[in-house]
């Protein structure tokens, strides 16, 4: 208990300060939360969900704690949680697992909750962004949470981007809670393009209602170490689920994406897809299970890790897990990992492209798929040029954004 | 334009080329014939630079350059375009976003601009419809998918675009039908330059038919064992390689 003690005791010291800012749903959950971090501690690697992590190296560094509220400015559909309607506040840290204790630190620390909320039937025209920016001269933490509330029949798209306008250490400890409504559909996508010294944990709790469907991205394109965490459940009958990704990694970038997706109702369909390129010494994880509950008949499951190793010390640690306890089901789940084609590299070659350019043709080729699956056309076509440019090693600024200059 | 004396290579240790001398002339068609395993595909993956294979012995000159202290790209970028036995196929890399970079990469090498957008698409239309490659093919990822007689076809596309001063057809004709082969020979000849060469392996007089070799050599257990004209080549379809072989007392 050493990481734990700077969040406990500074959570002791500004707790006063936290609960004026912030409101009554966030503030009953605080000391609970408290008790939970207290109790269990960071998870070790011992801890399932938590294998490939190292959470408490990740949290020990001494960083200055932000307890930043947001602006009143949002755009439509969006919401300070205390100005989002009673009903939608009240769905408050009903989604998220309050029994890990990423979770219990950030319902202890947060001090504001970004709602957006879509009412019944209504189709959002333009994608909502979300754009995380972080920013500031000394080492910080941060603490975030989104509530996503999708009433019944209602459509959005929403891209939550993850930037770093300085060069300081940051920590981000983000839970993103979304509730789908029957018959609602959404598309989320995450983005991150940070910076070395950036760690990030992400963890996103997702209940979906009869016959919605939720189309999850999430793409990390530069960071320094990041954990995503991934609970999709199946509770309506009908309701599918695509959760795809993709990492590109190199130097000493660490990445784990570890999802569950939890059939438990029937005639549900998910399709996982996690595509990585890691190159140099980076390390990345995937530990992904599909549970299909007892009397989730008619399931049908896809699930695919495929993974490209450039160089022999880059590392990947892949389990794909099947767990099914109903017998009419359709599942299947893989992964791979692989090398650089050589054969398509000498072809390249033969037709003069060197064979650093051919080495990035082939790595954007191998992303390529993730990208494709994304509904979003504006969304894709600016990807591919995200994903080149990253690969080229000319990390993008925000371009146009004020805060980046 | 490329001189090779006494060249010897050998692919995890086993030689297959066992002391090869060509010298093939500006302008020069040279047809290379021989048995399944005789070091046909070695012969022109060593001048490409293929880099599983070991040079032990002699060199490879082109107009007048080291070859074999070149890399790969930059034989290309001198102007040798080798149309693979086995086209590969590239999944997710674009025909067009693959042309565009080859393109780009010679240009760079001889100190040009990259092309204008508009130029290139222009140029891969124009290139296209020489060798008859359906648009579609062209908008699809590298070979993927193509059938044996596509990929062929798309090879000479690339020679099209590229404009090599020296082609190694690697049995480009097989896999083609009838008039696929018509179509891919008729190209090659509308492409070429009055400088311009060509080595051409196959097993068959046919495409020999259209390109008219100037010379044709017989390889045999990687060595040239025999070297003649067209009529060589006329000869082989008859009678196949054992006289050949009885000749030289193997
Ligand atoms: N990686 C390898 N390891 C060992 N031997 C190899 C390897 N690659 C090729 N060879 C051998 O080299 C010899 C020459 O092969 P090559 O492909 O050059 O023949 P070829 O004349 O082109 O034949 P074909 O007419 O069938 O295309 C063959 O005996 C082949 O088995
Ligand atoms: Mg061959």
């Amino acid at each position: 208990m050493s990481a734990e003690k700077q969040y406990i005791e500074f959570f002791g010291e500004v707790r006063d300060t936290i609960a004026i800012r912030s409101c009554d749903e966030m503030n009953a959950q605080r000391e609970t939360a408290l008790q939970t971090f207290s109790a269990k501690g960071f998870p070790s690697s011992k801890v399932e969900r938590y294998r490939y992590a190292k959470v408490d190296a990740d949290f020990s560094p001494n960083y200055g704690i932000a307890l930043t509220t947001l602006t009143e400015q949002l755009p439509p559909y969006c919401f300070r949680i205390e100005n989002a309607e009673p009903r939608v506040r009240a769905l408050y840290n009903k989604v998220a697992d309050n029994a890990d204790s990423i979770v219990a630190l950030n319902t202890m620390l947060c001090v504001d909750t970004l709602v957006v909320h879509v009412p019944k039937g209504i189709r959002v025209e333009h994608p909502i962004q979300i754009s995380n920016i972080l920013k500031g001269e000394q080492d910080t933490m941060v603490s975030r949470r989104i509530l996503i509330v999708m009433d019944e029949m209602a459509e959005a798209d929403i891209i939550v981007t993850d930037r770093a306008a300085s060069q300081s250490r940051f920590l981000t400890n983000q839970v993103i809670e979304v509730l789908m409504g029957d018959g609602s559909h959404l598309s989320l996508y995450e983005v991150e393009e940070t910076h070395l010294l950036c760690t990030r944990f992400n963890s996103v709790f997702v209940q979906q209602g009869k016959n919605s469907s939720l189309h999850h991205t999430n793409l990390t394109l530069f960071n320094g170490h990041t954990r995503n965490r991934l609970d999709v459940r199946l509770q309506g009958e009908g309701s599918e689920v695509t959760a795809n990704g993709c990492v590109i990694a190199d130097k000493m970038q660490r990445v784990d994406n570890n999802t569950l997706i939890d059939h438990q109702a029937p005639s549900c369909q998910s399709n996982e897809l996690y595509k990585y390129v890691l190159d140099d010494s980076a390390v990345g994880a995937f530990a992904g299970k599909v549970l299909v509950r007892e009397g989730a008949q008619k399931t049908s499951s896809k699930e695919t890790n495929a993974n490209l190793c450039a160089t022999s010390s880059a590392r990947m640690f892949t389990q794909p897990m099947l767990e099914i306890y109903a017998d009419d089901v359709q599942c299947s789940h893989g992964s791979t990992v692989g090398q650089m084609d050589e054969a398509a590299l000498f072809y390249m070659r033969q037709r003069g492209i060197d064979e650093r350019e051919a080495r990035l043709l082939l790595k954007a080729a191998f992303i390529t798929e993730v990208i494709e699956t994304i509904p979003l056309e504006s969304l894709r076509d600016r990807l591919h040029v995200l994903v080149d440019k990253r690969l080229r090693g000319e990390l993008s600024k925000c371009e146009g954004c004020k805060l980046c200059q | 334009m490329l001189k090779i004396e006494n060249l010897h290579a050998s692919i995890n240790g086993k030689e297959i080329l066992k002391g090869i001398s060509l010298t093939v002339k500006d302008g020069e068609i040279h047809a290379v014939m021989g048995l399944n395993g005789a070091g046909k595909s070695t012969l022109s993956n060593v001048i490409v630079g293929h880099p599983a294979y070991e040079v032990t012995q002699g060199s490879i000159t082109f107009n007048g350059k080291d070859l074999l202290s070149l890399k790969p790209e930059e034989r290309a970028h001198e102007g040798i375009f080798l149309s693979f036995q086995q086209p590969v196929e590239i999944p997710g890399v674009s025909m067009v976003n693959f042309m565009r970079a080859a393109l780009n990469a010679k240009r760079k090498y001889q100190g040009l601009e990259p092309i204008p957008a508009g130029d290139f698409l222009k140029l891969m239309r124009e290139k296209r419809s020489i060798v008859e490659l359906d648009s579609k093919l062209a908008s699809r990822s590298v070979n993927e998918g193509f059938s044996g007689g596509e990929k062929k076809r798309n090879e000479i596309f690339q020679m099209a675009m590229l404009e090599p001063k020296l082609t190694i057809l690697d049995e480009t004709d097989s896999g083609l039908d009838v008039d696929a082969l018509r179509i891919v020979a008729e190209g090659f000849n509308k492409l070429r330059r009055p400088d311009s060469s060509a080595i051409v392996i196959t097993h068959y007089q046919r495409l020999l038919d259209y390109l008219k070799p100037d010379v044709v050599h017989v390889l045999i257990d990687g060595r040239i064992v025999k070297t003649g004209g067209p009529e060589l080549a006329i000869e082989i379809e008859k009678r196949g390689f054992d006289w050949i072989k009885e000749e030289i007392g193997l």
